[in-house]
Parts: C-alpha cells; sequence; structure tokens
C-alpha cells in the first residue's frame, strides 16, 4: 500500500473509484437480402452520413468526448497527485480506434504511463458469451488481454462483464481465473440494508473482492446531468462534493461508474459537464481525508466487509437492472441462438476472417439495437440506435446470419443453409 | 361543418373520418351543422344537424367522381351552371349558394371545411360572417394525382383556400409539407392532427371465414407467406414499384403470395407487368371488394403492405393492424408517423421492400414481434384525442376574435 492513501492514523482513505467504460460496437451496416451470399462485408455501411457508418460515429465520439476527455485526465492526473481512474476499453473500440483516430490510443498510453490508470478486463468483443458459451467467453477475455497488454504493456487484474452483467458463477469463474475483483451494480433488492461503498466479497469465492457500483451517485453525474426537469438541475460541483461526502461518511469508497462517453457525448460539453468535473475532482481533494482509487487499489486498500451473493444476473441497464434489454424479445432471442449455434462449425473452419467477422457479430449492441421496450426505457435505447427501428436492426442481422451460414456450406460442404 | 360524403354513402376514408370526427367532438361538447352535397338517409348521426345542399341521390353524387379530379373540371365558379347538376362545378355552386343561406340565418362560431370540393363554400362562409375558417386537409391535389401535375383549378382553389384559412388541419406531417412547400404557405399556420380508427366498428362480431380465400390458405399450409394490400387502383398507391419489388422478393424466397384487393384504372397494367416479370401466377387480383371479402382479405393475410407514393393518412393500415398483419408502409404515407413498430422504405425503394418481405417471411420471431407490437400500439390511437386538439384549435380562435 502507498502511503499517500494512508490518514494521519495510518488507516487507508477514504477515496472515489472513478470507472469509465469506452466501448465502440462494429455496427452493422444496412444489410440487404440481395447482399448475403453475394458480399461478405458487413460492418462498412457505404453511406458516410448514416448513424450505422461505423467511421462517421467513431469519427465524431473521438472529437466530441474522447480526446477532450483523454485530455482532462491527462490534466487532472497532472494537476492532482492522488487523482486515479480506471478504464475498461472493448477491443472493438480499439480496432476502430486505430484506423480512424490513432492519436486516441495515443492519449491512452500517455495515460497508462502515469501509472495511475489502470485497465479493467472484460471481453474482447463487448460480448453476453458468458451466457452461451463458457469456452468462446473465455477465449475472448484472453483476447482482451492479450490486446491490452501488446498495445499498453500491462496486465488486468480486475474483471467487469459486459453491460455489467453479474451473478454468483461468474463471480467464481472470475475467482478460478486468477482475477482479484469484479465489479457489478449496487443494486438495492440485492443490497437491502447494506451499503454499496464497501468492498465484498462474492458468496462461494475465495480471493475475490466485489466492488458495487453507487448507482445514484453515478447516474447523477451519467444520465441527470443534463436534465433540466430534474429538480436538481443545473448541479454544481459544490452540491455533488457534498452529496458524495455525505454518502462516504464512516465508509470506505464510492463507486462511480460509467460510460466514458458520459463526457462530451451523453453529456454534450456545453452543458459544462467537463468544467464540473474538473472543479469536483479539485473539490474531493481539497479535503486531506479523500483520496482516489483504482479498482485494484480500493482491493488492496479494503478488506471485504461482508458476503454479496447474487445468484440471478443483475446488470447497470434499465429500471430492472436485468439483460431484457438485450435478450428480452423474440428476435432478440432468436439472433443469439443463431450466432452460438454455429460456434463449432465457425471455428473448425480455421479462417480468421470468418472467425472475426462472427466474434463481431456477438458484440452486445447488435441485441440492444432489436430492442422493442420503446416507452420509458426505451427512448434511451432509440437514441442509442443506428437504425430507424428494432425491426431494421434485425433483419440487417439475420441477413448476415444467413451470409455466415452460406460461407460455413462453402467449407463444410454439410448442413442445411437454414439450420 | 362543411363535407363532401358520410357513411354509409361515402365512396372512401373522407367521409369515415367526417363522421367518426363529428361523433367525438359532439360528444365533447360541439354542436354541429353538417353540409353534404346531397340527399340521403343516414343512421346514427343523431348527434348532429345535416343539410342537403341539394337533392341529388347519393348515386348521382357518386358519379361526379368527387374524389379525383379525373374528370376534367375547368370551370370557375361564376362560369359554372347552377342547373346543371351533372356538372361538379354545377354542384359546387349550389352548395355554396346553401352555406350563404345557412350562416346567414345563424352564425357559426368556426367553419370546418374538409378538402378541396368545399373550401370556396367556406371562404364564403367567412366572408359574410367573419367566423374563423378551418381548412382540414385529408388529401392535397399533389396527392391524387400522384407525380402527375394535377388540375391547375383545383391547385388554385386549394391555394386560395389555404391563404384565406385562419387555421390549416394537415392529417399528417407529409400532409403539412406538401402545403408548405408546394403552396407556400407558413408552417406556422398549419396544425397537424392525425387520424384515428374507430376500434368499436370493427367488433362487430366479425370472425375469419377460411373459405373465402381457400386456395391462399392451402399456400399458407404449404408454407407461403401472404402478403395484402387493399386499396384503389391509382399512380398514388405506387402498385407498380410494389409489383416490381414483388418479383424480386420471389426470386430470392418463392414462398410468397400477393394479394391485391381492389380496383382502379391501373388494373390491367398491374396485371400485365405481373406476367411480364413472369410472377403472374404469384399474384392475387381480386377486383373490389367489399363486407366480408373485405374483412378477410386483411385477416388472410401475413403482412400489409401501403406501398403509397403519397399518402395524407392511409386509415387501411390501421385496419390491416387489427387484423393482425405486420405491416410495412412507405416513408410517404403519414400513417407511419404514429405507428413505431412497422417497416418503413421509401415507395421508389424495391429492394429494400422486398428485403423486409423476406425478413418476415423467412423469421417467426420477426413476423410476431411485428404482428403483436403493432396489435399494441394502433388501437390507442383515438377519434378521442383528434377531436380534443380540434376544439383545442377552434379554442384558440375564438379567443384571438375577441382581441
Amino acid at each position: 500500500m502507498s502511503p499517500v492513501r494512508m490518514d494521519s492514523n495510518g488507516m487507508s482513505k477514504r477515496g472515489i473509484v472513478l470507472y469509465l467504460h469506452a466501448h465502440q460496437p462494429y455496427r452493422v451496416r444496412k444489410y440487404s437480402v440481395f447482399d448475403t451470399a453475394t458480399n461478405h462485408d458487413y460492418f462498412d455501411e457505404p453511406d458516410y452520413d448514416t448513424k450505422s457508418n461505423n467511421e462517421q460515429v467513431f469519427k465524431k465520439v473521438a472529437d466530441k468526448s474522447y480526446r477532450p476527455m483523454n485530455e482532462l485526465l491527462e490534466k487532472l492526473l497532472s494537476a492532482h497527485p492522488e487523482f486515479k481512474v480506471s478504464l475498461s476499453i472493448t477491443g472493438t473500440f480499439i480496432e476502430q480506434a486505430e484506423r480512424w483516430a490513432p492519436d486516441v490510443i495515443e492519449s491512452f498510453k500517455r495515460l497508462i504511463k502515469s501509472g495511475r490508470v489502470e485497465i479493467v478486463a472484460e471481453t474482447y468483443h463487448h460480448s453476453l458469451a458468458f451466457f452461451y458459451s463458457l469456452n468462446e467467453f473465455e477465449r475472448q477475455v484472453k483476447a482482451h488481454q492479450d490486446k491490452i497488454r501488446e498495445l499498453f504493456g500491462v496486465e488486468t487484474k480486475v474483471f467487469r462483464n459486459t453491460e455489467l452483467a453479474y451473478n454468483d458463477s461468474l463471480a467464481k469463474w472470475a475467482d478460478n481465473y486468477g482475477f482479484k475483483g469484479i465489479m457489478a451494480e449496487g443494486w438495492d433488492p440485492i443490497l437491502d440494508w447494506r451499503s454499496p461503498n464497501f468492498v465484498y466479497r462474492p458468496t462461494g469465492t475465495k480471493n475475490i473482492s466485489l466492488l458495487l457500483k453507487n448507482y445514484r451517485l453515478s447516474d447523477d453525474v451519467a444520465f441527470r446531468f443534463c436534465d433540466r426537469s430534474w429538480p436538481q438541475w443545473p448541479l454544481s460541483a459544490d452540491t455533488y462534493n457534498d452529496w458524495v461526502n455525505t454518502s462516504i461518511t464512516d465508509k470506505s469508497i464510492v463507486n462511480l461508474f460509467m460510460d466514458y462517453e458520459t463526457f462530451g457525448e451523453h453529456q454534450w460539453k456545453d452543458t459544462g459537464i467537463f468544467e464540473f468535473y474538473e472543479v469536483f475532482v479539485d473539490k474531493w481533494l481539497d479535503n486531506p481525508a479523500n483520496t482516489f482509487y483504482t479498482v485494484s487499489g480500493a482491493i488492496e486498500a479494503f478488506d471485504p466487509v461482508d458476503e454479496i451473493s447474487m445468484p440471478n444476473t443483475v446488470t447497470w441497464a434499465d429500471t430492472e437492472r436485468d439483460l431484457t434489454a438485450w435478450l428480452g424479445n423474440n428476435m432478440q432471442q432468436e439472433a443469439l441462438r443463431y450466432i452460438y449455434a454455429m460456434e463449432d462449425d465457425i471455428l473448425r473452419t480455421n479462417d480468421t476472417e470468418l472467425i472475426d467477422d462472427w466474434r463481431m457479430l456477438q458484440t452486445s449492441d447488435h441485441f440492444y439495437y432489436m430492442c422493442t421496450k420503446w416507452f420509458n426505457d426505451g427512448d434511451v435505447h432509440a437514441y442509442f440506435s443506428a437504425y430507424e427501428s428494432p425491426y431494421d436492426a434485425f433483419l440487417y442481422y439475420i441477413n448476415v446470419v444467413r451470409d455466415l451460414r452460406y460461407r460455413l456450406h462453402h467449407y463444410h460442404h454439410t448442413g442445411g443453409l437454414n439450420g | 361543418m362543411l363535407g363532401w360524403e358520410l357513411p354509409p354513402h361515402n365512396s372512401g376514408g373522407l367521409g369515415v373520418a367526417c363522421y367518426n370526427m363529428s361523433k367525438a367532438l359532439a360528444i365533447q361538447g360541439a354542436t354541429i351543422d353538417f353540409v353534404i352535397p346531397y340527399c340521403a338517409e343516414h343512421p346514427e348521426t343523431e348527434f348532429m344537424t345535416i343539410h342537403n345542399a341539394t337533392e341529388l341521390t347519393p348515386l348521382e353524387r357518386y358519379g361526379l367522381g368527387s374524389y379525383d379530379s379525373s374528370r376534367v373540371i375547368n370551370k370557375t365558379l361564376s362560369a359554372a351552371d347552377i342547373n346543371d347538376l351533372k356538372d361538379m362545378r354545377g354542384v359546387q355552386k349550389r352548395y355554396v349558394k346553401f352555406v350563404e343561406k345557412l350562416v346567414s340565418s345563424s352564425k357559426p362560431d368556426v367553419i370546418h371545411a374538409h378538402d378541396w370540393l368545399t373550401i370556396e363554400a367556406g371562404m364564403r362562409a367567412k366572408q359574410l360572417t367573419n367566423a374563423p375558417l378551418i381548412i382540414h386537409v385529408h388529401a392535397t391535389e399533389f396527392d391524387r394525382s400522384g407525380s402527375q401535375i394535377g388540375n391547375p383549378l383545383v391547385h388554385e382553389i386549394e391555394y386560395e383556400g389555404f391563404m384565406m384559412a385562419d387555421r390549416i388541419i394537415a392529417v399528417s406531417n407529409i400532409t403539412k409539407d406538401i402545403i408548405v412547400q408546394k403552396y407556400g404557405i407558413s408552417a406556422d399556420k398549419i396544425e397537424v392532427v392525425h387520424n384515428a380508427i374507430d376500434v368499436t366498428s370493427l367488433n362487430d362480431g366479425y370472425k375469419y371465414d377460411f373459405r373465402t380465400y381457400k386456395y391462399l390458405e392451402a399456400l399458407k399450409n404449404e408454407g407461403y407467406t401472404v402478403v395484402v394490400t387493399i386499396t384503389r387502383f391509382t399512380i398514388q398507391k405506387g402498385l407498380t414499384y410494389f409489383i416490381k419489388a414483388a418479383a424480386k422478393a420471389i426470386e430470392k424466397y418463392d414462398k410468397l403470395a400477393f394479394l391485391l384487393a381492389g380496383a382502379g384504372e391501373q388494373r390491367n397494367e398491374l396485371i400485365e407487368l405481373a406476367a411480364d416479370l413472369g410472377i403472374a401466377d404469384k399474384i392475387f387480383f381480386t377486383g373490389f371488394v367489399r363486407g366480408k371479402q373485405w374483412r378477410d382479405a386483411y385477416s388472410v393475410g401475413d403482412i400489409f403492405v401501403m406501398s403509397s407514393v403519397s399518402e395524407p393518412f392511409g386509415l387501411t393500415a390501421l385496419e390491416a393492424a387489427h387484423h393482425g398483419n405486420a405491416l410495412i408502409i412507405t416513408r410517404q404515407s403519414g400513417v407511419g408517423e404514429v405507428l413505431h413498430n412497422i417497416f418503413r422504405y421509401d415507395f421508389w425503394d424495391e429492394d429494400t421492400l422486398a428485403d423486409q418481405i423476406i425478413g418476415i417471411a423467412t423469421s417467426t420471431a420477426l413476423k410476431t414481434s411485428l404482428q403483436q407490437n403493432v396489435k399494441n400500439e394502433y388501437n390507442k390511437i383515438s377519434w378521442h384525442d383528434v377531436a380534443k386538439k380540434c376544439l383545442r384549435i377552434y379554442e384558440s380562435m375564438r379567443r384571438r376574435i375577441v382581441i
């Protein structure tokens, strides 16, 4: 433990665990039945000015979010020796950044060189593979670890699953795999009277610690910050600092987990989000009793206070905190079933292009776009969709699935094109 | 309320819309004098007073060709012969005279006129009474004429009416855009009030009869998907694109049958086109259908396509949803603005339509999702909301006059 975290009594300081999740999927282009079996390019939408054009989206978000936020993080790191942050960066993000915004990768490298920025492990393809194929899931976790090592020269120690989809068996898996920490939603029905502001141990595990998102304080920034109908709008850094301080009284940590794109993309620059965060960090660290932790740092500094069990899967999404936004309707279930049913046939082709395409199609966003929970939660889904409707999303996806089957048929000369 | 028809003597959707709107308005407290240009019994209309502007029978009125200006209309009202009731302009002149008399005996708070047919009478009533004129646009001459230019005199009447109206109600954003772009009317003057569906009229004990389209049912048992459209066969409806898309879809996936229910001047052309494309055996022309055949045409369908080049609203889509179809609707159809759980495409985009048809036909999940979700959606669209919006517009007019 570094002495800087200790207070005068030799106790670990209370701290914020700030975690930002950076991700971009490879959206499927408007792929029609007339493309099936003739054109195997699924992801390069020729029309630049559409929401499903990955290059256009990536360049836009790089300008609005990745560049200015990395700049702010660099600034905070140099201004405050105690400032720390954890990031997860998906493989599909990295590939797109390498193609269309290599300077963004360079700025991430600079952040990581500071030694105060930790990279969190996850599936390379931001998939739901854990729930469909454990073997494929492990391959994607390993692929992500390899990519992070190769690019940034660091080892990942703490795991987060796609959409923070978590249950007891995932914790056991992560424990056995050798991770020392895992992240989940701090959801009231699970926690009951307990606070998310401590380190916990997942039921049935030996060595792994559990960090739970404080969703109220996280979502104040991630969702409500720009909401003019929110009684607390406009939120000042002072008020927010008071809330975080109050929340952490007599406790260890506050886990503020959110999408990286909160900064500049979900909350636009003109909402004042960047200035807000800079001032907030300043004010938080003004109090010598306060600090920041990386996810590993928090786990090192504090022992688990209790066991937590989540037999059923909990995510950080929607009011239900479940996976219904990804697999709640028939179309989503059918699409997922089709894609995982071809695993063995795909892998035994040893065709890396085909295998890569298949993996890109596992990214959870594809299924999210097919969500039909239009009303209430659905508003969010509509905003983030690359398509006119969930039916369009499904249609293009299923045309691609057929093309994968066609390619498989070409290899194996067996199996109908329908199954 | 100045209208041209009411059920059961209607030749299309205008009469149905006027009837349901008036009924909902009356329930919410409006007193309505409804003027029609012919003389007939109208059951279940006791909620308003119906005025007959002429002694024409409904049948004679049909003969005028009320909707489209396919009959050449080229006379100004002053040139028209008020005694010639075989001529549309003669009837309209008589209609205006009748309205003049009506408003002079009792001054209305608001004049609500529907489409070009009654615009001249509306303008005259406004001149005489200074009451606010609201023109309700169900279709413009641009919609009626498809991609063709349309009748210049009708355009002129519409333009004058839009200029003189205190407020314009458009049945969709598509119609509003046409009024803004083609007639140069300020968007501020136009309010969009989407039409609705009277679900109770469809819940009349109807039961689907499998024998009506027995051959199609046999195909369905073989795994075929039935794609239906019920419409007039005019250029406005975009059916040539639809049939070309059908051919493209069949080329990729042949278990498709297309039911085209309706009649119109394009019928022969469409039959010929289907034969030219080599898909004549997959396309079923029923001719004009009403009653049970009409309901069963919706029921036999898995997918309903509205292929219109320009459709101000498109009530048939809501009827198709009621009968359990998945909907594919052109972006040029107003009804698409009020439904989420549908596919949309541009009327000329045959590939996309073919893709959507095949997608639905080959995925049970997609088909049932579309069918079920739109069923939960269409019946929330009610005439009471339409009436509420109209009353709000009336109110705002009245206040302006007081000032």
